[in-house]
């Protein structure tokens, strides 16, 4: 058992070296061609085309507000979108016989979608038909990573700025992004993936006689497509209920590391676009160092927790291979897992509602770092950036000056900004666990009808539904039955307020930024590119979270855990 | 563009406008030529993966290499005659239409007992000690539709199925032994066995025993 073990140590390290290699080698190249892409005065023809046909002037810039309302605005349209479709489903061609979903389902799977959430209170083999998975939540997939790619470029644009009353043009961003970036490369990513074999038809299901006498009812549908995107945006939205544990989702070892490699790669990257942008790479490299370091301890944790493999199944059974798939095995499945909840990606390729408390403790702890080691497209960054700015506030309570990041001084509305950012999502996902004990007739309900698991790990999976809506990631403790009234209005409400609040406070946090000007570094300035400031925003991103998780922690996965 | 209200004077109206366009249009590029083009683009050039990896028996499709299936009757028993397949969670086990993990936590009581339930079953149809069993054949996969066993809990089954077929032993060991597929590259994932092809080579072997569905 020792021997093994070691050798699947070895095999781990094996598959996060490759990994580590692929992003060392394309980090710096797709962060700047992100950047290119946000900078370039000059227009494709079919972008001009297409703003045209949106009435907007592609070379007219936008105050933050009015970069906030078309967030708003856009995001708001793309949530009655997905309702209507989903209401509308028995109307839709290509349902394959499914009805409309019910009005709280399509309410959280709407908000879900357009948040870049994709938690799935639903089981999508029996509730959605293509044109609901197509025209519905693919094209959200898209469009919510674009935003949010788009809303931490603004807060780029705003740290070089030098007082400047505009933080750019969100239609020309969102554009160009979806245009020139995500769509090309999801393409190429959907290829990929059915030369792996990933199914990509339009076929129905199939019903086939098995080689035992009995049938089976083999699914089709265009699964590539919505796969590329579903990660290369950090979606996670499953075309089949078992995500990317599926084999027609993730059929083989090689296709579950280059997910892995597709889900990290944009988060990964934009701190080379940030360093570009702000015209210091030593900037960016030194975020994405604060990233790595946070990546590398959890995924090991996690990794660790599983092949030790501890608790009465576990070590029953004689590993941690329940939920898991043989194909990846162990460290092929933390690496997924722990990958997954650091991006705010929430596809899964195990179930982590299986894994051993611990184990499921470090997804759990992942998701309440808040997404930034290194985070969902765009909010990774954005929220990193935030952190920083809290590090060089608590450097600079500790030294006695002003603080400031790249130039600009952080002063008392900037704090109270990064404050209200830091606060909403532990604040949704304290109160939505809390509620749902707290409130008898829902207690009772979630009790008798959500809870799969009893004693703590039910708490748990409770309290990992609202860790994962709030922080917009969207996997889940799956055996909690989500699709009732008060999950899927909670969990919505979670989803909405944990994205757009902190959008609110990023983008007033630019205009403000991007207001002033860029102070002159003299010897006084804390330099933000060393490897000590890496350590203090190492520490500060955990401060923050553990300060507020601990005890809830304590009460669900360290407490099985360690009884 | 010169006839969009201004800014100041009705934003969140014209913002609408301007939005409800965009997302119009991106529904269209986004919802329905992207996938269309990467249905083409994959049924081209790679169509027996994009249409599922379907295995033929005498030209009928008896499933995809890449979905497990029960080798079982009717009421859930194995088929000593077949390889067996992991624990599944989908359905009443292996249904492809309804993908999912038991989801059992690792304290559950259930789990807890369907562990040592499979142990003391496995143990009685293939004769071993119970500790032998190795761990994919006690548990569930995530999907519930695993394509895969371990090659220990492939040869474990070696002599059942071999005396079920009346066949000769080394036979049936070195075809499982042909069907273990090492780690991808090398170093990616486990080495497995997959099930639904083994038991496709194994009844090409024909054997003495009477079989039901091996045609």
């Amino acid at each position: 058992m020792a021997a093994s073990t070691s050798m699947e140590w070895l095999y781990f390290v094996a598959q996060l070296a490759t990994l580590a290699v692929l992003l060392t080698v394309v980090h710096r190249p797709l962060g700047d061609y992100l950047a290119h892409t946000v900078t370039t005065t000059k227009e494709l023809r079919v972008e001009r085309g297409l703003y045209r046909l949106i009435g907007v002037d592609g070379s007219s810039e936008q105050s933050w507000p009015a970069y906030l309302r078309s967030v708003l605005v856009f995001s708001a349209l793309g949530i009655l979108a997905v309702y209507a479709l989903q209401r509308l489903q028995e109307f839709l061609p290509y349902s394959l016989g499914m009805p409309a979903a019910s009005e709280h389902l399509a309410f959280n799977t709407a908000i879900s979608f357009v948040t870049n959430t994709n938690w799935q209170s639903y089981s999508p083999d029996v509730t959605f038909g293509y044109t609901v998975q197509l025209v519905g939540l693919a094209v959200q997939n898209f469009l919510s990573a674009a935003v949010g790619i788009a809303v931490a470029v603004a807060l780029i644009r705003a740290l070089a700025a030098r007082k400047s009353g505009t933080i750019g043009n969100f239609w020309v961003d969102l554009t160009r992004i979806t245009l020139r970036v995500l769509l090309p490369l999801s393409i190429v990513i959907a290829i990929v993936l059915v030369a792996g074999g990933v199914i990509q038809n339009l076929a129905g299901f199939q019903e086939v006689q098995t080689l035992a006498g009995g049938t089976q009812n083999l699914p089709g549908g265009p699964v590539a497509s919505q796969e590329a995107i579903k990660l290369f945006g950090t979606n996670g939205g499953g075309f089949f209920n078992a995500n990317s544990s599926h084999p027609f989702e993730n059929p083989t070892a090689w296709t579950s590391l280059f997910e892995v490699f597709v889900f990290l790669a944009i988060p990964f990257s934009l701190p080379a676009t940030f360093g570009r942008m702000v015209g210091d790479r030593r900037q960016g490299y030194a975020v994405v160092a604060a990233m790595a370091v946070l990546y590398l301890v959890l995924v090991v944790a996690m990794t660790a927790a599983e092949l030790q493999g501890a608790g009465t199944a576990p070590e029953l059974a004689g590993g941690a291979l329940e939920g898991k798939e043989v194909r990846f095995g162990i460290p092929g499945s933390t690496l997924y897992a722990a990958s997954t909840t650091l991006t705010s990606t929430g596809s899964v390729n195990s179930m982590h509602d299986s894994y051993t408390s611990l184990g499921g403790g470090v997804a759990l702890v992942n998701m309440m770092l808040g997404e930034v080691a290194p985070g969902g497209v765009g909010s990774g960054l954005y929220g990193m950036l935030v952190l920083a700015i809290i590090a060089v506030f608590v450097a600079g309570l500790m030294v006695g000056r002003t603080p400031e990041y790249l130039g600009k001084k952080i002063g008392p509305r900037e704090i109270k900004l990064v404050s209200l950012f830091i606060l909403t999502t532990p604040t949704l996902v304290l109160l939505g666990t809390a509620l749902s004990f707290a409130i008898p007739a829902v207690r009772a309900d979630v009790e008798s009808t959500s809870i799969w698991n009893p004693g703590l790990h039910g708490f748990s999976e409770v309290l990992y539904a609202f860790t994962s809506a709030a922080n917009n990631n969207g996997s889940a403790f799956a055996g909690l039955t989500a699709n009732t009234p008060w999950f899927n209005t909670a969990l919505g409400v979670a989803m909405l307020l944990g994205r757009f609040l902190p959008i609110v406070f990023v983008l007033a946090l630019a205009g403000s930024l991007a207001a002033q000007d860029r102070l002159p570094v003299t010897a006084g300035t804390l330099p933000t590119h060393r490897p000590q400031f890496v350590g203090l925003h190492v520490g500060t991103v955990v401060v923050v979270s553990a300060l507020t998780y601990f005890p809830v922690l304590a009460l669900g996965p360290l407490a099985e855990g360690l009884s | 563009m010169a006839r969009t209200p201004a800014p100041f004077r009705r934003p969140w109206a014209a913002q609408t406008w301007t939005a409800l366009r965009a997302l119009l249009i991106f529904t269209v590029a986004l919802g329905v030529g992207y996938p269309l083009v990467v249905l083409g683009l994959g049924q081209l050039l790679f169509p027996a993966q994009a249409n599922g990896s379907l295995v033929r028996v005498d030209d009928e499709v008896v499933g995809s290499s890449l979905i497990g299936q029960s080798f079982t009757d009717d009421e859930g028993s194995p088929l000593p005659e077949w390889f067996q397949s992991r624990p599944s969670a989908a359905g009443a086990g292996y249904d492809a239409a309804a993908s999912s993990g038991s989801n059992y936590g690792p304290e559950n009581a259930d789990l807890i007992a369907a562990i040592e339930e499979r142990r003391l079953a496995i143990a009685e149809l293939e004769r071993v000690d119970p500790d032998e069993i190795p761990v994919d054949a006690l548990t569930a996969s995530a999907s519930g539709l695993d394509p895969h066993i371990s090659p220990a809990y492939a040869l474990l089954q070696v002599a059942r199925v071999a005396e079920a077929r009346g066949l000769d032993k080394a036979l049936v060991r070195e075809l499982v032994e042909a069907h273990i597929q090492g780690r991808d590259l090398g170093f990616l994932g486990e080495p497995t066995v997959n099930v639904l092809e083994l038991n496709i080579a194994l009844s090409r072997l024909g054997g003495s025993a009477q079989l039901d569905g091996a045609d």
